[in-house]
């Protein structure tokens, strides 16, 4: 859903690597998952709890939570508001939060 | 809980004389690194909480670390910010990144969470620089992918180098919406249009303050030397239209098309990507989760928090700094963060009330001079009244996806406040916590009940005001400041 602008070679970032539902996307060092997932044409994000209807980020500054996934185990994450890490593993939510016993 | 009712009386708890710091900012955009340093070189033990990883809030995100190429795209407003961040960073600040602020208590005593921790940190100064989010523009189908506020995609640019891919259209109005559309077509995106909705009648208005924002000439050049930018590279401009919806692709998945009607007329333009923008609104979560006085302004259509001259609020000790109070644009929560520290400093005498004076005046006339352009702004992007008179099937409440019909059918039913109709069809009762919702949904109740605003009031915001894990709240009972924990229940 979004494109890079061209940058000079000494300004491109390092390249990370994540995992979205299994399959490796690349990202850039220093970027948010969300924007990372936007780069990627991720479409939606999540399937809501209440209907089932897609949603991606609407504000990418911390206040819609429209843009909440699984990251590395830890359900309900504002895309927004973390940056992306090597091996990084996301899931898209389909409707509510899972429950799960404590380990 | 600790901001309930029961809760010692604030005069009690001060006394105690556990604080960590003197000052406590919330906040690092223009108004909190302003108010920092300038707290830095009263002498005053300063502590700077952000939720974000880096220094600039949103006006400057970034600014510390973006590359050069963007910097230039983004001009030299958004540079300024940077010798702001190097003044922050020089002031030798204690500063917490990544560290996100869910409870302040009657006492002033600041609940954050940094790497999945709880902590507190307590002064008996605390100034709120949470500034502004855009304000919501309830459309139907604005809740499908490829539906964005224009800050969010102005953040993409900021903090990825990244601008949308296929068509983009801009929808609504205001500076910002001009700006993101200037940006947006310097790095290389395909405007499809700029769908504005200004009533036709918002220009009459605006003219009668054109006066005063004329004393302003620079402010006005930018806003010209935008529309000039624009026009010369031949974007497609739509005036005072009224229904705008977003159009659904055939699966439903993502948006298609914005249509709308011009001069009465159905138009459609087809897109992958809208961006919405109505101007920008108060972040009150913090100050109504304090239940100080706020009032409603029909000037912005926005709650702002009540300030005196030195951004304190109905709560001693309490001070707002920037765009939480009012809007009025990045210099002027640099100068009002400035003269909050200094009110600040003079209330707990680091500072002597006829010097604290002296060393406001240059910030006072700053920010004089930056609210003169207001009155005019305000009146020119007046969000259009049908905004809020949304068609009965527009979700207002995205997380429980309740519609304005459902808050229209409350209204009949008697429901005469937004934390009636919460209670009744979880309406701001999601994870954002009414942040998009609050206002359309005061506004829908009041245009229902013919009542102002200020009577409808709005949602009780309450303790966390972000959802925070058990094992997050857990590390407070092991933190090293328990013992301030204990002393306050039992005091």
């Amino acid at each position: 859903m979004f494109k890079s602008i061209k940058l000079s070679p000494t300004e491109l970032p390092r390249s990370v690597v994540i995992y979205v539902d299994g399959e490796k996307v690349h990202a850039h060092a220093g970027q948010t998952l969300a924007t990372a997932l936007l780069g990627a044409g991720t479409v939606p994000f999540r399937k809501t709890a209440v209907s089932g209807a897609p949603r991606a980020p609407l504000c990418l500054m911390g206040v819609c939570f429209d843009c909440i996934v699984e990251v590395d185990g830890a359900q309900s994450v504002q895309s927004c508001m973390v940056e992306v890490r090597e091996g990084m593993r996301v899931r898209l939510p389909s409707g509510a939060r899972r429950v799960e016993a404590a380990a | 809980m600790k901001s309930g009712n029961n809760a010692p009386s604030s005069e009690e708890r001060r006394s105690s004389g556990s604080f960590t710091h003197d000052l406590i900012i919330l906040g690092s955009g223009p108004a909190g690194m302003s108010a920092a340093t300038v707290a830095a070189a009263c002498g005053l033990r300063t502590i700077v909480l952000d939720e974000q990883s880096r220094a600039g809030g949103q006006i400057y995100r970034n600014v510390t670390v973006a590359p050069e190429s963007v910097k230039e795209l983004l001009g030299r407003d958004y540079c300024h910010g940077a010798s702001l961040a190097e003044r922050f960073e020089k002031s030798g600040v204690e500063v917490r990144y990544g560290t996100l602020v869910w409870d302040v208590a009657r006492d002033l005593t600041v609940t954050a969470q940094q790497s999945g921790r709880s902590f507190n940190v307590r002064a008996p100064q605390l100034i709120v620089a949470t500034g502004a989010m855009e304000r919501p523009s309830p459309l139907p189908g604005w809740t499908l992918p490829g539906v964005l506020n224009a800050g969010a995609a102005q953040i993409a640019l900021k903090t990825a180098a990244q601008v949308p891919d296929g068509k983009v259209v801009l929808v609504g109005n205001g500076p910002l919406l001009l700006l993101v559309a200037c940006q947006l077509l310097d790095g290389g995106a395909a405007i499809a249009g700029i769908i504005e909705t200004s009533p036709a009648a918002n220009k009459r208005r605006a003219l009668k303050h054109l006066t005063l924002a004329a004393t302003c000439p620079k402010i006005l050049g930018k806003g010209l030397r935008m529309l000039w930018r624009l026009r010369r590279a031949g974007v497609r401009f739509v005036r005072h239209v009224e229904d705008v919806r977003i159009e659904a692709t055939d699966d439903g998945q993502r948006m298609r098309a914005v249509s709308f009607l011009e001069g009465g007329a159905a138009q459609r333009i087809e897109a992958d990507v809208a961006l919405l923008h109505h101007g920008v609104v108060p972040n009150t979560q913090i100050t109504r989760l304090l239940r100080v006085d706020h009032s409603w302004s029909d000037e912005q259509l926005a709650w702002h928090p009540t300030t005196d001259a030195w951004g304190e609020t109905s709560l001693s000790g309490l001070r707002i700094a920037g765009d939480g109070a009012a809007i009025a644009g990045a210099l002027a929560a640099e100068a009002s963060g400035a003269i909050a520290a200094i009110g600040a400093a003079v209330a707990i005498r680091k500072l002597d009330a006829k010097r604290g004076d002296e060393l406001a005046k240059s910030w006072r006339s700053a920010l004089k001079h930056q609210q003169r352009v207001r009155p005019f702004l305000d009146a020119l992007y007046r969000p259009p009244e049908w905004l809020v008179d949304c068609a009965d099937d527009t979700v207002v409440c995205r997380c429980e996806e309740v519609t304005a019909g459902r808050v229209r059918d409350m209204a009949r039913l008697g429901c005469e406040g937004p934390n009636q109709t919460k209670f009744f069809s979880r309406c701001g009762m999601g994870p954002c916590q009414g942040r998009m919702c609050g206002l359309t949904v005061t506004q829908i109740l009041a245009n229902t009940h013919h009542r102002a605003p200020n009577e409808i009031g709005t949602y009780r915001i309450r303790a966390p005001i972000k959802p925070i894990s058990l094992g997050s709240l857990a590390a407070l009972a092991s933190a090293p400041n328990q013992t301030l924990q204990k002393k306050e229940f039992k005091s």
